[in-house]
């Protein structure tokens, strides 16, 4: 997918005025927030389950290179086939490979994000194959023509009433004419279609919520059952994950599932959850003939040294943009390609370049709400931070800024100088304000005050204040 | 000038009184050391403060960072505490100096000192100076901001509450979503003033529902955008610093963007 993170600015600006967005989004915070703090309440010891997930994804990241061999061993010992992709273009390639050698036609899909990473429905189209998505958000989106605007929750965005439109103008040639359906009516509809896809596609793709070295297994876990049938009916199941999924044990999966579950719609367990092995064993009723794993690079190795590591604990919950009020505020679209709220802020720049996503590691207040809730405990606002020294460094932070803050320190690191022309200004500024208490407009504050008065300051500054009151308590002492 | 009645002599204390009250509002800092007086402490201000850094460090530019975690590293260095009127600056000296400087291993340890040292004021009466401050009369109904960096840094929470529980006929009403932030992050507000707005509106919306006369915070960034977007929206609840509500200098002090009324 084409980034458009550099549109950051105005994007937002139009989502912050859309008032079907903002109607959509105001689900977000009530729904999964509540519910996520309920479960995790709930829960013996989740601080004890979130350091343990942390610490297993640290122990497999450092010795990825064993567990990903022991992975690819045990998918080949029950039979399947395990491709590795460096690059989007090889993903594409070799998800195309298999369609064509399969003589395909037809290929559902279940949710998959390293999926949307390498652009995989743009691939099957230039195939020529038909592309049909099974999970209800994102087929919702695909008739829309839209990217997800969440990664557990892809068509958040949209509104109940928008989604009648589509399906009446998609599924009845526009005879409904803006009837709001309920929700259970739209649901079984879409079932009804999907049901005759499932039965006619030659390929089944997927994403992977984790992967386990021991057993060469992956886990799917959805709340429609979608990627069940999709991996289950077709002849050939091919899924696509990153291989920062790999875990070592069954015992470090339910690790990780427990934290998912919760961390993400607030659930105990999403009421399906699957672990596949392989492809249709002899005496299975059902299965697929062929199964294909694609394990994505897409520059995760590159973030193996150094501090963006910590980036690959992710489990890709959604719990760090549930909770960010930027997010809350904007949706997912504005931050202009795959994965949108602080976790994207942070992964955008390092998959598609820091100098065309300038926005995206500044426009946070660092307010740390997203880390709070983290399952893995990535330090999200350290990582922005990082982010923007390595802005600063390259030069990429605007000019006007660094001379702001080189001069702003010049004066700072001299408290003599500063205290003496912050006095001077800020008397200045105190007697203009006195009466009033505060400036609608004041020059160079525009920003400020385009939605906010400014505050007055008091008669002078402490400092000079503070001295006044030591000579006179002196003087009466 | 500790009262007669205190406990034995108490260490000087250090403040660290911030840029923004410096600047901005003065009684705060005057607040601050009045309560600290009275725990029994003496109060100096070293006069080669100005300001943690933050604007720096959140920017990036970690060299200027460095310069100025360093001056305020040395100038600290001899106090037994230092005691901060503010989570955000306090949480930029204990939780990232350290690593600002991790390359450097004296000033690290120097770091990991001052860190050790460096109290957000309400924690500071609380946890370390623990004694009944003389009783306050403000009768008013209040509701308290979290700033994210004194909740998510520091861990507070449960410190200004149970002092604003002390002064008589202050009765707090807690708002919705209070430990969502405000929209000020510093360079932030002004980087991205609209969705800055908008957070600032919702944070407005959820103190106006709680019906109280006044906001009071401990954060003297997150109370400036609060209150100018109160004026600006001509909704009638005062803002105030925590410390000048403990220390009973609201009631004849104007809040935060009103004018002086004498
Ligand atoms: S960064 Fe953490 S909270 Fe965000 S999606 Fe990844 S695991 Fe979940």
């Amino acid at each position: 997918m084409e980034s458009r993170a550099h549109l950051f600015k105005p994007a937002a600006r139009e989502a912050l005025h859309n008032p079907d967005l903002q109607q959509a989004l105001t689900r977000v915070q009530a729904g999964f927030v509540g519910k996520r703090r309920t479960l995790v309440n709930k829960f013996p010891d989740f601080e004890g389950l979130r350091d343990r997930g942390q610490a297993m994804k640290d122990h497999t990241l450092a010795h990825l290179d064993y567990y990903l061999e022991q992975f690819e061993a045990k998918v080949h010992e029950a039979g399947g086939h395990v491709h590795w992709a460096e690059t989007a273009e090889d993903a594409q390639r070799i998800v195309a490979d298999i369609c064509r050698q399969a003589d395909a036609r037809m290929v559902t899909k279940g949710k998959t994000m390293a999926g949307e990473e390498v652009g995989i429905n743009e691939a099957l189209d230039a195939a020529g194959l038909e592309t049909v998505e099974t999970d209800l958000g994102e087929y919702i989106i695909q008739l829309a023509k839209e990217p997800p605007s969440h990664i557990i929750a892809p068509a958040i965005h949209k509104t109940r009433q928008q989604i009648c439109d589509l399906f009446d103008e998609h599924h009845h040639q526009g005879t409904f004419k803006e009837k709001l359906r309920e929700v259970p009516d739209l649901v079984n509809e879409a079932r009804g279609i999907l049901r005759g896809k499932f039965l006619n596609a030659d390929v089944g793709i997927t994403g992977a919520n984790c992967l386990v070295a021991e057993t060469g297994s992956m886990f799917l876990v959805t709340n429609e059952g979608n990627g069940d049938l999709t991996h289950s009916l077709p002849r050939v199941h091919v899924a696509i994950a990153g291989i920062e999924k790999l875990v070592p044990t069954l015992d470090d999966a339910s690790t990780l599932i427990r934290l998912l579950a919760r961390s993400a719609t607030g659930q105990e367990m999403t009421a399906y959850t699957t672990m596949v092995t392989g492809p249709r064993r002899g005496d299975d009723t059902d299965g697929p003939e062929e199964f294909h794993i694609v394990l994505l690079d897409h520059g995760r190795t590159n973030m193996m040294s150094g501090r963006f590591r910590e980036m690959l604990r992710c489990i890709r919950c959604g719990a760090c943009m549930n909770h960010c009020p930027v997010y809350a505020s904007i949706g997912g679209h504005a931050y202009g390609w795959v994965y949108p709220g602080p976790m994207g802020s942070v992964l955008t720049p390092i998959f598609v370049g820091l100098d065309k996503t300038k926005d995206l590691p500044n426009a946070c207040t660092l307010n740390g709400r997203c880390q709070s809730v983290c399952p893995v405990r990535i330090p999200l606002p350290d990582l922005l931070r990082d982010l923007r020294e390595a802005q600063f460094d390259q030069h990429l932070t605007p000019g006007t800024t660094r001379h702001g803050l080189a001069v702003w320190a010049w004066f700072a690191r001299r408290p003599r100088v500063y205290n003496a022309l912050s006095r001077l200004g800020i008397g200045l500024l105190g007697r203009l304000g006195r009466r009033r208490g505060r400036f609608r407009r004041l020059p160079l504050a525009g920003a400020w005050t385009a939605g906010r008065d400014f505050p007055a300051p008091q008669r002078t500054t402490f400092q000079a204040a503070w001295r006044q009151h030591l000579s006179r308590r002196q003087t009466h002492e | 000038m500790s009262q007669a009645s205190s406990p034995a002599p108490r260490p000087t204390v250090a403040l660290f009184v911030t840029c923004l009250v410096d600047l901005f509002r003065p009684s705060v800092g005057f607040a601050t050391a009045q309560l600290l007086e009275q725990a029994g402490y003496s109060v100096d201000v070293p006069e080669a403060q100005t300001c943690c850094g933050q604007p720096a460090y959140n920017s990036g530019d970690r060299a200027h960072a460095k310069q100025i975690a360093k001056q305020v590293i040395a100038t600290f260095r001899e106090y037994a505490h230092v005691v901060v009127p503010s989570g955000s600056c306090a949480g930029t000296i204990t939780a990232h100096y350290p690593d600002l400087l991790r390359d450097e291993p004296d000033w690290a340890q120097a770091a990991r000192d001052l860190a050790d040292r460096t109290w957000e004021l309400t924690r500071f009466l609380v946890e370390v100076a623990q004694v009944d401050l003389p009783t306050v009369d403000h009768k008013t109904t209040t509701t308290y901001h979290d700033s994210c960096s004194g909740l998510r840094e520091l861990g507070i929470r449960s410190q200004p509450r149970q002092l604003l529980g002390r002064v008589n006929g202050l009765q707090l009403r807690e708002m919705a979503d209070t430990d969502v932030c405000c929209g000020f992050g510093g360079t932030f507000c002004v980087k991205y003033p609209d969705i800055s707005e908008r957070l600032v509106s919702n944070k407005v919306d959820n103190i106006a529902a709680t019906g109280a006369d006044m906001v009071v915070a401990g954060d003297l960034g997150c109370l400036f955008n609060i209150a100018g977007r109160l004026h600006r929206l001509e909704k009638p609840v005062r803002a105030y610093h925590v410390a000048e509500i403990l220390a009973g200098t609201a009631r004849s002090e104007p809040a935060i963007g009103e004018g002086d009324r004498s």
